[in-house]
């Protein structure tokens, strides 16, 4: 009793951590990779007895030090419990959601058997839409809260924004839970790490030896869904192309023009935490999770024959780093975006969140459905 | 008393706090917030009744979706007009309030429930479980419900168009 609760404490502990960190060291790679972008030198001012680190010092030191040390202020005429709350709100949904996203398989340990997952629910993709859900508050309440017209407008974009590509996101996500019949993350990872050839129906087989060795991942049976996911992904994050709500060229700084100091910190870490978890929730649904191609419970298993025993400390080990990496290489891939492509008009946001994506994804769900019953 | 009977006793309290915060706060973004929270608390409620696909619905429909398009309509409307007419909407209230409580009290006072909670099964409130009385039990009543809201969409698109 005690050590299971123990366990699961340092799981929470562990997965929270890492995502924090994370969003720290982002914080780091967004500011030295637009330098690397735009041909900049790029954060190296502050620096310890000369030394810079690469901007380390500057981003993961001096500024963190100055958000905290900055003066706290709330306007006067705008509320002073909602201006404080709307922080929290936007950081939490943030936070939690990372918690149905399975970081490894299971882990054997004595005659005890983890999963490498904090919270094993039934429901977990529909966990992940209701925390998402809950992010419009931070937005609504800390704009209403600051009594500031630029404040207003950039909440209102963001939580029209946001409903807008909830709808598309939901949609999307319903291929992969065809394909793979489960709403819980951690089977939809263990799943993909069967074969193509596995799956392949009998009327196709004449294609097995093409693409038969492939891994069964998200991306190679629902490649429509990914590319809707992850834009619908981006933009619920509220970062360029998708920036309207803070639109810094049209509304100072959005919904956030009225927070400095530690609360703005709090604004920051969480755009940079939902970061984090959109690429967790691409890499689980569409990347195999913690899938490396063909290693097994036991070991590598290779479709054109041959096996490699491995133990199953190694095992655990290759399966959590696979995971870390691909996750990393989504947030990179984020922050390239950001500083590759320019801001979208309103109402073009609007046009390819309703009448793009939204259709696209019912049509995605619709040829899903005959295909499945096609393959029957 | 039990572990279980402490929590649910916690949270009716905390929700009994919450709802009548909608009902005494001065700013209506405030009641709004305090309904936010009384909702929050009966998703948390549904957690402990083993229905979690229940408690995420809830989550996601009435704080993630209607209560935030309240708080807009709250928001663009200016609450302070609504406090003019207050003496008048007491009355009304306190009239609706007796009414309910007319109907409820006698209705909980007179049910027999069985006096020991019977346990939940593996599946129940499991998505497997809501999609078959959906889908096949009860799938009549449901796609009368989605055409009536497809009609209300279509509705309200009409008399938006008109104001143009």
């Amino acid at each position: 009793m005690i050590v299971d609760l123990a366990i699961i404490t340092l799981k929470a502990v562990l997965v929270v951590a890492m995502v924090l960190n994370l969003a720290g060291v982002l914080g780091w790679i967004e500011r030295k990779g637009s330098a690397l972008i735009q041909d900049r030198i790029g954060a190296n001012r502050a620096s310890i007895f000369g030394f810079a680190g690469l901007g380390l010092v500057n981003t993961l030191i001096a500024d963190p030090l100055k958000f905290l040390t900055k003066e706290d202020f709330i306007p006067p005429k705008g509320d002073r419990f909602l201006h404080t709350l709307a922080p929290c709100m936007a950081l939490f949904p943030a936070l939690v959601t990372f918690a149905v996203i399975p970081f490894g398989d299971v882990l054997n340990f004595g005659e005890r058997v983890i999963n490498l997952q904090v919270a094993s629910l039934n429901i977990g993709i529909l966990y992940v839409f209701a925390m998402g859900s809950l992010g419009v508050y931070g937005i609504v309440i800390g704009a209403w809260a600051s009594n500031n017209k630029f404040s207003m407008l950039g909440g209102v974009r963001g939580s029209a924004q946001m409903i807008s590509y909830e709808v598309a996101m939901g949609l999307s996500v319903i291929g992969i839970l065809m394909v793979y019949g489960t709403l819980e993350l951690q089977d939809i990872a263990r799943d993909q790490g069967t074969l193509i050839r596995d799956l392949m129906p009998s009327w196709l087989s004449f294609l097995t030896p093409i693409v038969g060795w492939l891994p069964a991942w998200g991306i190679f049976l629902q490649p429509v869904a990914f590319i809707l996911f992850f834009t619908a992904a981006v933009a619920e994050t509220k970062r360029i192309p998708f920036d309207l709500p803070e639109g810094e060229s049209e509304l100072v700084a959005g919904y956030h023009v009225e927070y400095s100091g530690g609360k703005f910190l709090m604004f920051f870490a969480g755009e940079f935490a939902e970061i984090v978890t959109a690429a967790g929730l691409v890499t689980t649904l569409f990347f195999g999770g913690w899938q490396v191609p063909y290693l097994m419970r036991d070991g590598f298993h290779f479709p054109w024959g041959g096996t490699l025993l491995l133990p199953h400390l190694l095992i655990v080990l290759m399966q959590v780093t696979a995971f870390t990496v691909k996750v990393v290489f989504f947030c990179w891939v984020q922050i390239l975006l950001r500083w590759s492509v320019p801001r979208f008009r309103y109402d073009q946001v609007m046009r390819l969140g309703w009448k793009m994506l939204l259709p696209l994804a019912l049509l995605n769900v619709a040829v899903t459905a005959i295909w499945i019953i096609a393959a029957q | 008393m039990d572990t279980a009977s402490f929590i649910f006793y916690l949270l009716a309290t905390l929700l009994v706090i919450a709802s009548l915060l909608v009902v005494f706060l001065r700013n209506v973004v405030h009641c709004a917030m305090a309904l936010v929270t009384a909702l929050l608390l009966i998703a948390v409620m549904f957690v402990t009744l083993h229905a979690p696909m229940l408690c995420v619905l809830q989550v996601m429909v009435y704080a993630g979706a209607i209560m935030v398009l309240f708080l807009f309509v709250i928001m663009f409307l200016n609450p302070g007009a609504l406090e003019q007419q207050r003496g008048l909407w007491w009355g009304f209230g306190t009239l609706l309030a007796m009414m309910l409580a007319g109907v409820l009290v006698p209705l909980v006072a007179t049910s027999d429930l069985p006096a020991d909670p019977v346990a939940a099964t593996e599946l129940f409130g499991s998505p497997e479980m809501l999609a078959k009385s959906l889908f096949s039990d009860y799938v009549l009543p449901f796609e009368i419900a989605s055409v009536l809201l497809l009609v209300a969409i279509i509705g309200a698109v009409v008399l938006a168009k008109r104001e143009n």
